[in-house]
């Protein structure tokens, strides 16, 4: 598939009901795709919705209308439409999702977070670790890490294994909301050097980048998120 | 992903006299999917809960249950002898106080071994020895097989509760606030060992709790309760990041952040 994400006329609003039913318009009529080993990165200043972007296309959020299709295995799926289960199975297989912070689990070593997407997929457990622990050691994670829970690890540390953990499936989509932001330079360029890899394998990636260097070594286009923003039509 | 559901729930409604305890509920349930019901107390869960799991009789509505030769069946109209096979074989229930599920009387062995003669079991030997087996897997120290549970401390009870539950490899477990009354450290390593043995036996689960924190751990979907109706249902990771409803916008602000 040529074109396995299209965005299509999608709005987003919060209603917050515990003040009063205030309406927060988030997005308005949000058009865009992203092709097969291409790298859209979301442009735009802070509070702009390119964050909330990511989570409607991941399921987090939901939308007030319009369309999210994917393409999962030989069909299209809308997201914004889907029911639960269906998102699962989309998450399992299609739509990958590296978030700023991970949410860690009391007691699973490091290399069992990585390996988990793949042991979700059948994987053969000793295969899985033995990739997790191809990509620990690509990012440079000490050793004498990988058997422990990242609950402890630094922001950079564990950041490293939020990515591996995205990176360890060859899902076909794939997320990225600022998964350099806490690392040093060395491990920047590890991560540039793997996005790349993903597109020439023609994973289709979207992404927040605010680092500039990694912006540009990444970015095959920008997609400036403030055409979106309600808050430009009031203004104009 | 398989296309039938295990369980398949419509319009089920309980009534005290006058009073509302669940309304016109309906949902599926597929195998490997853990459904979390959640809301204050006295907002219909329980109740909901021992409806489903033929505990309690709905008022209207009706329950259907995918038996293991592919045919579904109607809950309520089962024989009585017929539900409490199923309860005693393809169902687990896990009860918030563990005592409501054990025996506190007989071994710790013996509690996991029961459900097993339950189901045509007869060899000692082996009902032992699989019993040592789960006891290791829930981390009590297979040396405790003899004791009873009076000697056990509460996240050990709660912990040979799911053991007992496991060991016939039901397809759908209840819960029931699982990990309610006990204390946190204790709480963290029994949702870890809930979370590893529901993704390794690829059970079905409907947990009831009031902690956000463990639908989030634990369930795939998500349902909200306010006053005996079902006011907003779906993803898990949707319902806690964008809450739709003002009740559960309120309920998701009110956790406290660590």
């Amino acid at each position: 598939m040529a074109t396995p994400l299209v965005v299509s006329e999608v709005f987003k609003s919060f209603t917050m009901h515990l003040r009063d039913g205030i309406k927060l318009p988030v997005v308005n009529d949000v058009n865009f795709s992203v092709a097969s080993g291409e790298c859209v990165v979301l442009g735009g200043p802070s509070g702009i919705g390119k964050s909330s972007i990511l989570k409607m296309l991941y399921g987090n959020y939901a939308v007030d209308a319009g369309q999210i299709l994917v393409g999962h295995k030989d069909k299209i799926v809308d997201i914004a439409h889907a029911d639960p289960r269906t998102i699962l199975e989309v998450r399992r297989h299609t739509l990958g999702y590296v978030s700023q912070f991970l949410r860690t689990v009391p007691r699973v070593s490091a290399l069992d977070v990585v390996a988990e997407p793949l042991f979700a997929r059948g994987v053969d457990a000793a295969q899985a670790k033995d990739k997790a622990a191809e990509l620990l050691a690509k990012l440079n994670l000490p050793r004498e890490l990988w058997s422990l829970p990242p609950a402890t690890f630094s922001g950079g540390e564990q950041q490293r294994v939020n990515i591996a953990r995205g990176f360890i499936t060859s899902h076909r989509i794939l997320l990225l909301d600022e998964p350099t932001a806490s690392l040093d330079a060395v491990n920047r360029r590890v991560v540039v050097e793997m996005i790349a890899e993903k597109k020439r394998e023609g994973v289709a990636m979207l992404g927040i980048f605010h680092d500039e260097e990694v912006r540009e070594a990444v970015a095959d286009r920008i997609l400036d998120v403030s055409q979106f923003s309600p808050r430009k039509a009031i203004a104009a | 992903m398989t296309d039938t559901p295990l369980l398949k729930v419509s319009g089920v409604s309980k009534f005290y006299g006058s009073r509302i305890g669940c309304k016109d509920v309906n949902f599926e349930l597929w195998p490997g999917e853990v459904l979390a019901i959640v809301g204050e107390s006295g907002s219909g869960k329980t109740t909901l809960l021992n409806c489903l799991s033929t505990r309690l009789m709905p008022t209207a509505g009706s329950v259907e249950y995918r038996m293991r030769d592919g045919n579904f069946r109607d809950l309520y109209h089962m024989s009585e002898a017929e539900r409490r096979f199923l309860m005693r074989t393809d169902w687990g229930f896990v009860h918030q106080n563990p005592a409501d599920g054990l025996r506190m009387t007989v071994s710790a062995g013996a509690n996991v071994g029961e459900r097993l003669m339950a189901i045509g079991d007869r060899h000692y030997g082996k009902i032992r020895e699989t019993a040592s087996d789960w006891l290791s897997r829930v981390e009590i120290s297979t040396d405790r097989i003899d004791d009873q549970p009076r000697a056990f401390s509460g996240g050990m009870r709660q912990r040979l509760q799911i053991a007992r539950n496991l060991v016939t490899g039901p397809r759908l477990v209840f819960m029931d606030e699982p990990t309610g009354g006990l204390d946190v450290s204790v709480q963290a390593r029994l949702l870890d060992l809930l979370r590893g043995l529901v993704n390794d036996l690829g059970l079905a689960a409907i947990v009831v709790t009031h902690d956000l924190a463990v639908a989030r751990l634990l369930s795939h979907r998500m349902m909200v309760m306010k006053d005996g109706h079902v006011i907003e249902h779906g993803l898990t990771d949707r319902v806690l990041d964008d809450p739709r409803e003002p009740y559960t916008q309120l309920f998701v602000s009110s956790i406290l952040q660590v």
